[in-house]
């Protein structure tokens, strides 16, 4: 209490000449800040960000270090190899599952923005008879997990001949990208002032023009979230790939790792983690790029 | 008059009728329902028509590659004296409601950190969220080889420092398994929960920060009194997602334990899986999901209060 009151006293005499905009980030000393804030903060971040270290290390460090930690540091390596990366991307089926993620993501991103915009539009501006009531069930239709939708579409997959086809993929992703993305844009369409429309209303554009050359320009950040984030999701599921595709050539990095590359090898962690590591830059590096779409697709959609 | 009565909605009809094409763009309902219809075609196809099935399914004992007869309660009178599937249901409750606190707790303990006043503040939040960017299966294979019996990165430390002599057995032992796993989806939970929240914490007015000191509050009080109300709306959808998605969670445990050991580490849904895909028993399969609906219904529930108390103390109707 006493402490408070000394900041109190402090804080009074300096508020004059502080700059108002701080706010009251003048009540932080020193010291108080290092341990209150930077300390658990560090801690919090390496232990987050270790597990992906060691991901990166394991790849490139050559077998006869991975397994002898008395001799060699662990959290280091000495003359790393890219043997395991190399042994992945030339001598396994590694580029064709990469190659299958990618176009299943792509194809299936598409597809869902495609219905999206058609119904975050509807939804908005259109305004048709139980809009609210068809917005209020493509939000629940969000909180339908794929864990129990896997059983009964494994049987609808066989019965549409679709079974072990990437198209199973392609048609199944959008129930997890369609209602996610279109309750993303309907927030991005929301804040386009109605007044351009009405004046292209009044010159006789069609909603269908409308859409295009008004309202989808005025959105392009909308669409960039929503595209990067749905390609995240494609990249990072699991429980349907598993499912429904049965031979090797048609698998998706994520489970091709789980079921082809675990043989009970002792040396198999390296081009494991090559694998892992591989399968993940192209999300980090498409990531990196565009942190701030992803940030708001992800608070976007759960602020609404 | 009749004849006139009978001949003017024909008559109007028959203008309204001029085109499909015109009557499409003009009517708000027609227009509407086209916009509508690819997303609509999806989703009843793959996700409503299934969810449906799924619990038909439940009612039948369909295996793979043929077709099921109606057999009422059965497979749940069958599951009823299951110890195994009582067991998946005791994994998940544990692993959601332990999961779900800790997240909550960390999570926002992280948000308020980051919305302090920090040097490079936007890198460090991009840092953060990588766990959340990296796939779940490649990074649950990385928490696998650090988890590893032999070669445990952890292990090793503890032993060279002294405080352990034989190297712990992350995934051997049901109890070990069963937190080894929890902390793997903290570890994957927290930067979206950190985010989130911190996106609500910057909503937040300083100024009503400096009319709380003014009055006396303490940084608890400010908190306790400020924050935590204005944020609670957020936090009850941040916790329904997070509860949602750590309860119907199976790529974790697939990729690492695959149930095991002894059935320690089975969550409902990894149960279903082997019980319908790898045994071939859709409907006892189908019959472990629906039983997750209830579950799933009573998380929702939870979220509606939550977001009706926004908009009370909004002090509003809508939006």
């Amino acid at each position: 209490m006493s402490d408070h009151h000394n900041h109190q006293d402090s804080a009074s005499v300096t508020a004059g000449v502080n700059d108002a905009s701080e706010g009251m980030s003048y009540l932080d000393g020193g010291i108080r800040k290092l341990i209150y804030v930077y300390l658990p903060l560090s801690i919090i971040m390496v232990v987050l960000i270790f597990p992906f270290y060691w991901m990166v290390l394991t790849s490139i460090k050559p077998d006869a270090q991975l397994i002898n930690m008395d001799k060699f540091n662990p959290f280091w390596v000495v003359e790393p190899t890219f043997k395991h990366i190399q042994k992945l991307l030339f001598e396994s089926e590694y580029p064709r599952w990469l190659w299958n993620t990618m176009y299943v993501s792509v194809v299936a991103t598409a597809l869902s923005l495609f219905a999206s915009v058609f119904a975050a539009y509807a939804l908005v501006r259109i305004r048709f008879k139980g809009a609210e009531l068809v917005g209020a069930m493509i939000f629940l239709a969000y909180l339908v997990p794929p864990s129990i939708l896997f059983i009964p579409l494994a049987t609808i997959i066989q019965a549409y001949g679709l079974f072990d086809s990437p198209m199973a993929l392609i048609l199944v992703y959008p129930t997890i990208l369609i209602p996610f993305s279109t309750w993303l844009l309907m927030g991005y369409f929301k804040t386009i002032p109605y007044e351009l429309e009405e004046c292209a209303l009044i010159d006789g554009a069609t909603r269908l023009q409308i859409l295009i050359k008004i309202i989808l320009p005025l959105a392009v950040p909308g669409l960039i979230s929503a595209s990067i984030f749905s390609l995240t999701l494609c990249w990072n599921e699991f429980i349907y790939a598993l499912t429904f595709l049965s031979s090797t050539q048609n698998k998706t990095v994520p489970v091709a790792i789980v079921s082809e590359f675990v043989d009970g090898d002792i040396y198999r962690w390296g081009s494991l983690m090559a694998g892992a590591l591989v399968g993940s830059l192209p999300l980090v590096i498409l990531y990196s790029f565009f942190v701030e779409h992803y940030v708001s697709a992800m608070t976007g959609a759960v602020k609404e | 008059m009749a004849h006139d009565a009978v001949g003017r909605p024909q008559a109007s009809f028959q203008s309204t009728e001029r085109s499909l094409m015109q009557r499409l763009s003009n009517d708000r309902n027609w227009l509407g329902a086209a916009f509508m219809l690819p997303a609509a075609v999806i989703l009843i196809l793959f996700l409503a028509y299934p969810l449906g099935k799924g619990v038909w399914l439940s009612f039948t004992d369909a295996k793979i590659g043929r077709d099921g007869i109606f057999i009422g309660l059965e497979n749940y009178e069958w599951l009823s004296d299951d110890k195994i599937f009582w067991l998946s249901v005791f994994n998940t409750l544990f692993y959601t409601v332990i999961a779900s606190v800790i997240k909550f707790l960390v999570g926002l303990y992280l948000a308020l950190l980051l919305n302090e006043k920090l040097p490079f503040k936007s890198l460090i939040r991009s840092i953060v969220l990588i766990p959340f960017v990296v796939p779940t299966v490649l990074s649950a294979i990385a928490f696998w080889w650090i988890y590893d019996s032999q070669f445990s990165i952890i292990s090793w430390s503890l032993k060279n420092m002294g405080l352990i002599t034989e190297n712990i057995d992350f995934l051997g032992s049901p109890d070990n398994a069963r937190l080894s796993l929890i902390f793997a989806n903290i570890w994957r939970g927290v930067p979206f929960i950190a985010i989130t929240l911190l996106a609500g914490l910057q909503t937040v007015s300083p100024s009503l920060y400096e009319a709380a000191t003014l009055d006396g509050a303490t940084r608890w009080q400010n908190f306790r009194f400020v924050t935590f109300p204005l944020l609670t709306p957020i936090i009850a959808v941040v916790m329904t997602f997070s509860v949602l998605f750590t309860f119907t969670d199976f790529q974790l445990v697939w990729a690492m334990t695959r149930g095991g050991p002894v059935n320690a580490t089975h969550l409902m849904a990894t149960l279903g899986y082997q019980r319908a895909i790898l045994a071939g028993n859709l409907g006892e399969g189908a019959a472990i999901s629906t039983a997750m609906i209830p579950f799933l219904l009573f998380a929702i529930m939870v979220s509606w209060f939550g977001l009706q108390r926004r908009k009370w103390q909004q002090g509003g109707s809508d939006e």
